[in-house]
């Protein structure tokens, strides 16, 4: 941690500045896949620094935007259970069901609990043996190991109270399907670096040949990401589309072993859709038939919940990089972060909240949001 | 004109029939300080009760009595655990109260205090609490005036609730409301912000950060006086407590109709802070703090203000972090390290940490 200064250094920042701005000669668009870098780009306004030809679209990479209104729907089910215990990482609270949230089971009586790691929730159900303690595990490949170890300690130390509604997704078969698209724009990708320090880069050689896109292993922080957009940048003018690791000091090639030993055991791949998007073949993860019996799906019955998205939300454009979330009709009047139609306005690291919040000034709405002051 | 005799309305008692958006409940968020407080303060509160000087929606209420400027206000204090690293609940439940008179310029003199205790806490708990709370009284030289207890069944209290209720005298010539704030002035924080929302946060959820970050509560009555001293034409001072730094620099926007502008690298925010929320996913700009303030000063008395601050222990690293504009009214806009900007909102409810 004590690098973070150092790497959102002022002057750094205007050496790749300048490098970019040098080399760039015609317009290019580049997808960050995650939704940790599109708040960080809107956040420090580097977008507002790039040149004009650098187009940064925001891909579907915020594990909270994309898991599915139905899936959110069947933990509002369980979490309403008088029996149950329901434990989620904090930004799932907030997301919209069918005509409610996980914060208002809990003003309604539920038992839901913030807890900030999976394990949390495993001690929560040794604690209470005589409650079913849920523990909501989404997320793409960074979240998806330690959930699959909890899982595994669960099943190790016999606690039969404790089961997983899981919603995990992968990244490659997301990008797979983008470039896929007839309307893609994508040029060139910055992959996510939190992903790859867990699964490696093996399987983007595949992926950069084929669609002949750069691909280029990404941090966070300021620096990072203008390295990102640099090797992306110079690899496109000169024609290039390797994969390159622009995040070495955290990412192995081969990534962490451990980790995805633990994933091949616990979770098998599965068709998942995501939401604003659809189904995106083999781009999920669930529990195995080997843990079958900690799958909260099956434990409570709610497999067969079937929920339609709103009408008037176009995230799906959004995640998929075919639309500026200013340019939906929606935003910031029917859609606010207050008021959201669709998940990439409620989660911080949404595309449609970051623009929302951080670039209100660039981006006139028909009516401005006043909100009121509070007392303090 | 016509001849048609318009009717007339009567707008006595009116209130506005838009209900809490979406909320048939309370929730959390209604508590947070950010914009479901301000709703359910606006739309709930404020129409049933009415009155001129709750208008006002300062963190005290400024009142003529009997020829003298009284300041009044009254804070209640549900903080868990009891005790955290720098404080307890009894010393939040003098330092509030006294600070929020302290942001109207006044010193408070004397406080009420409400112990709400739950069936089945320890009297060795009750009795730290206590002497935590008269220990911060007497510190902030306000006296406890008046009390008054419950009891709740077990279940229904975190095992002690309290709260205060201040008074005190507002000097002459001291007029601090975000109305008098103008393009032009200088908005200076008493030193690092966040500390005391990490410290709790720290204990409540049993994480560690590497170092023990200690919670910031202190008087700021002293400071105040201070800066007063300097000069009794400071246009308006806040605490930033519940909603953090953020919330407080847009109800001063809001409220005065300016637009604030600060340089995100000049905003004191400690290492071991920074780090907490980097783990957490958590914005520092919006996390509590009990013992700083935020002063928005002329540009012509800046620097004096300044150099009497930070001479006082409890403003030795104040800073200077940016200035009020014409443009962009009611929001706040920060310049961030690289050169860009962006807009900082008011938080909604509470913080929520981030998945990844």
């Amino acid at each position: 941690m004590k690098y973070i200064d150092e790497f959102q250094d002022p002057e750094l920042a205007r050496r790749l500045l300048d490098d970019i701005h040098a080399t760039v000669t015609r317009p290019w668009a580049l997808m960050e896949v995650c939704g940790g870098q599109t708040h960080s780009i809107i956040r420090h306004g580097i977008d507002q620094l790039l040149p004009e030809e650098v187009e940064l679209i925001h891909g579907p990479g915020c594990p909270v935007c994309v898991t599915p209104l139905e899936v959110i729907d069947k933990a509002l089910a369980i979490a309403s259970r008088p029996e149950v215990i329901f434990c989620s990482f904090g930004d799932m609270l907030r997301v919209p069901g069918t005509g409610r949230d996980l914060f208002q089971v809990r003003a309604e009586g539920g038992d839901v609990r913030v807890v900030y790691s999976p394990l949390d929730a495993l001690r929560i159900a040794r604690e209470n043996p005589g409650r079913e303690v849920v523990f909501f595990g989404i997320g793409f490949e960074t979240t998806a190991p330690p959930n699959a170890m909890t899982v595994h300690q669960a099943r190790k130390l016999g606690i039969q109270n404790f089961s997983m509604l899981v919603s995990h997704v992968r990244v490659p078969p997301a990008i797979e399907a983008i470039m896929s698209s007839p309307s893609c724009r994508v040029q060139g990708f910055l992959a996510a670096g939190h992903v790859c320090s867990v699964m490696g880069v093996g399987e983007y050689p595949e992926l950069a040949e084929r669609f002949r896109v750069p691909i280029v292993v990404t941090g966070f922080e300021p620096l990072d990401i203008l390295e990102g957009v640099r090797r992306a940048v110079r690899q496109l003018e000169h024609g290039e589309h390797t994969v390159d690791n622009a995040y070495a000091r955290a990412v192995r090639p081969e990534g962490n072993a451990a980790a995805r030993a633990m994933l091949e055991d616990v979770f098998e791949v599965t068709d998942r859709a995501w939401r604003g998007i659809g189904v995106i073949p083999g781009s999920g993860w669930r529990l195995s038939s080997k843990y079958r019996d900690h799958d909260a799906e099956h434990r409570f019955s709610v497999s067969g919940i079937r929920t339609a998205e709103p009408a008037e939300c176009r995230s799906g454009e959004v995640l998929q990089g075919l639309l500026k979330p200013h340019e939906c009709e929606a935003f910031g009047t029917l859609c606010t972060p207050r008021t959201p139609l669709g998940a990439t306005m409620v989660s911080s690291e949404g595309a449609c909240a970051a623009y929302y919040l951080y670039r209100r000034l660039d981006v006139p709405t028909t009516t401005t949001v006043r909100e009121a002051s509070p007392v303090v | 004109m016509s001849d048609t005799t318009l009717p007339t309305l009567d707008v006595e008692g009116w209130t506005c029939p838009a209900p809490l958006r979406d909320r048939p409940r309370v929730v959390m968020g209604h508590g947070g300080g950010g914009v479901l407080s301000a709703e359910l303060v606006q739309q709930i509160f404020a129409p049933a009760f009415g009155g001129e000087v709750l208008a006002q929606m300062g963190d005290a209420a400024v009142l003529s009595l009997g020829g003298a400027r009284l300041a009044f206000s009254t804070d209640s204090y549900v903080v868990r655990p009891l005790f955290f690293p720098g404080g307890s609940i009894g010393d939040l439940a003098v330092n509030g109260t006294v600070n929020d008179l302290a942001m109207s310029g006044a010193r408070a003199a004397y406080l009420s205090c409400g112990f709400i205790l739950e069936e089945g806490v320890e009297l060795d708990v009750v009795t730290r609490v206590s002497q935590a709370l008269g220990t911060a009284a007497r510190a902030a030289g306000v006296e406890v005036a008046t009390g008054d207890t419950k009891v709740v069944e077990t279940g229904h209290g975190d095992g002690i609730y309290i709260n205060t209720a201040g008074i005190g005298l507002v000097p002459a010539g001291v007029d601090l409301r975000p109305q008098r704030v103008v393009p032009g002035d200088v908005v200076i924080v008493s030193g690092a912000i966040g500390v005391h929302g990490v410290a709790v946060m720290s204990v409540r959820e049993g994480l560690e950060f590497g170092v023990e970050i200690k919670s910031d509560c202190a008087a700021l009555g002293g400071l105040v006086d201070a800066m007063l001293a300097v000069t009794p034409d400071l246009h308006v001072l806040r605490d930033p407590t519940r909603g953090g730094l953020a919330a407080t620099l847009n109800e001063i926007a809001q409220a005065s109709g300016t637009g604030v502008v600060i340089r995100e690298r000049d905003v004191p925010v400690p290492p071991a802070v920074a780090n907490a929320c980097a783990i957490l996913g958590l914005d520092p700009m919006y996390i509590a703090n009990e013992g700083k303030l935020v002063a928005f000063v002329p540009r012509e008395h800046a620097d004096a203000v300044l150099e009497a601050m930070r001479a006082h222990p409890l403003g030795a690293d104040s800073v200077i972090i940016g200035e009020t504009v014409e443009a962009h009214p009611g929001m706040v806009v920060a310049r961030t390290g690289l050169g860009g900007t962006r807009v900082v909102d008011l938080p909604i409810g509470e913080q929520l940490p981030r998945i990844c």
